[in-house]
């Protein structure tokens, strides 16, 4: 667990890493890199299944700045930890912002459950199918 | 494994040196233990990629620091900006987004970062040692401290950034422990043309495939002249940290930490060897291009990261004397442009139609022409975020062939050298 928290939205597999500067536009939540495979997608309150981030250093920010906005997704799950991505959502928690959950999880827990299912997050970084 | 903390950390945590360190020991200690690190150690200094414009967040956070006292506590540069300051008219910002720009480039400056404003201070005299801990963000310059110079430096963002610099002190993780710094994938070049790997033009297309091919693993190359220069390093750095997370990568007998492959080899687990092939170039080479049938271009961009000295020299030698026919810019390091300046370079780079921008670069900030359309580029990094950053669609190309594009607004592409 990066970030504990609950939290509740839809899985949106991510097909390939990203990085959400350059990649995500903050004020909608769309992916706007056109070389991503979910090219388009909106990543606002989904339970954002990321294979890793990559690129930009300015991630962090951009999730802060999602936060901010409120356009993040309602939890993110990593197969690799990224420290840049969560330390968007640490200071977005200091400067008095929403949260969100960030988890280190094997994504193929994930295989079988269909896009957009409806997912649970608890405090305790179970993530359970509604 | 848990994070141990000296006395003074926890003096400094405790607010004993003002309530700015003490917010930022508290996203440091956060930070230390998102990544399992057991300690903080020292750095001697500190790259600041978080002065450039996000959204409100970013100039919040700043501003909420500088309100707190703070002040940096080792040597800082600060990246580029959202704004060129030496020429206000470069950016066409809008008027209450340019005031934020400028407000979260001020409160750096206030807490006492050098103004330098560019992604690459390792060419404006910033230049740590090998061996060397520092704190340092913005992901080409990560690349070139720790490979080029052989300091060492994780991937420090927005924020954690300045929290380093704030306390002069970073997580004991990743690149800074001597063992995480050895190679897990050894790349054989030697069978790429010498006479391609001499030209500035291979380093984005070698650095833009090891980007995907690598992730975020260290990597040593072998196979590359030892008369690679610092510019082609840069680029391919810059590139490789673009299309994946590379941080670190190794070049037998160029870089400082492998004078042989077995000094950066990874001895305990699984290495592996990839030889590269003329077809993973030009795959590479043609991610690099999203406008494939175009045949006019309406501008050229070149300096990601920042053009150095030697680059200028290059291009003023293509250029002086010729006339640009597309809007053409060179980003660049105020430190730079000012040498420009004492050489008397800069009246035949104006003549040429060679527009300068300093202080940032023309795929963070709004600078190219609203209309959009083809931008031709030398750098990998501009032909890897262009597109989603501009709304460009991009053409990759070699300076020569940037030039020679731009004098006529058609595309010439010197496409030979890529077939062996």
């Amino acid at each position: 667990m990066l970030i504990p928290g609950n939290a509740e939205g839809g899985l949106l597999r991510l097909q390939a890493p990203i990085s959400l500067w350059g990649g995500v536009d903050p004020g909608s939540g769309v992916v706007i890199d056109p070389r991503h495979p979910d090219h388009g997608a909106s990543i606002t309150g989904t339970v954002l299944a990321m294979p890793g981030a990559i690129g930009s250093s300015s991630s962090s920010a951009i999730m802060l700045e999602l936060l901010r906005e409120g356009t993040a997704p309602a939890a993110v799950l990593m197969a690799h930890s990224d420290a840049i991505l969560a330390l968007g959502v640490v200071v977005s928690i200091e400067l008095g912002y929403p949260a969100c959950p960030v988890l280190e999880v094997e994504l193929s827990a994930l295989d079988g459950v269909p896009e957009g299912a409806l997912l649970r997050i608890t405090s305790e970084g179970q993530v359970l199918r509604l | 494994m848990t994070l141990h903390l000296t006395t003074e950390d926890q003096a400094l945590l405790a607010g004993d040196h003002g309530e700015a360190v003490s917010l930022a020991m508290r996203i440091l200690v956060s930070a230390a233990e998102l990544l399992s690190a057991q300690a903080l150690i020292r750095v001697t200094s500190a790259h600041i990629d978080g002065c450039l414009y996000h959204g409100d967040g970013g100039v919040e956070f700043a501003e909420k620091l500088v309100a707190a006292g703070g002040q940096v506590a080792v040597p800082t540069t600060l990246n580029v900006g959202a704004l060129d300051l030496l020429h206000p008219d470069t950016v066409r910002a809008d008027p209450l987004k340019a005031a934020m720009a400028r407000r979260q480039m001020d409160a750096y400056v206030s807490m006492g970062a050098e103004p330098t404003f560019t992604c690459a201070p390792y060419q404006i005299g910033h230049e740590p040692g090998l061996g060397e801990q520092v704190a340092w963000g913005e992901s080409n310059a990560i690349a070139f401290a720790n490979s080029v110079l052989g300091a060492r430096t994780e991937r420090y963002g927005d924020f954690l950034d300045a929290c380093c610099a704030l306390t002069g002190r970073a997580p004991l993780h990743g690149l800074h422990i001597e063992q995480n710094r050895q190679a897990k994938v050894v790349v054989d070049a030697t069978n790429v043309p010498d006479a391609l790997k001499d030209q500035d033009v291979f380093y984005p297309v070698l650095g833009t495939w090891l980007g995907l091919e690598v992730g975020r693993e260290v990597s040593v190359i072998v196979g590359l002249p030892s008369t690679v220069t610092r510019d082609q390093l840069k680029a391919l750095g810059a590139s490789a940290a673009s299309t994946g997370a590379v941080a670190l990568f190794h070049v037998v007998g160029v870089t400082p930490e492998a004078p042989s492959l077995d000094a950066v080899m990874s001895k305990g687990g699984s290495v592996r060897r990839i030889t590269l092939t003329a077809d993973m170039v030009r795959r590479a080479l043609r991610r690099l291009t999203t406008a494939d049938a175009v045949e006019r271009i309406d501008a050229v961009a070149v300096g990601s990261p920042h053009f150095s000295i030697t680059e200028f020299e290059a291009l003023l030698n293509l250029v002086r004397g010729r006339c640009m026919a597309v809007p053409f810019y060179a980003c660049t390091a105020r430190a730079t442009l000012r040498e420009l300046e004492e050489r008397g370079d800069l009246l035949a780079l104006h003549e040429a139609g060679i527009k300068i921008v300093a202080d940032t670069c023309v795929v963070v900030t709004p600078i190219l022409r609203e209309s959009g359309g083809v931008l031709m580029t030398n750098s990998g990094k501009f032909a890897h975020y262009g597109p989603s950053k501009t709304g460009y669609e991009v053409v990759y190309g070699s300076l020569e062939d940037c030039v020679e594009s731009a004098v006529t607004g058609l595309v010439a592409r010197t496409e030979e050298i890529w077939s062996w």
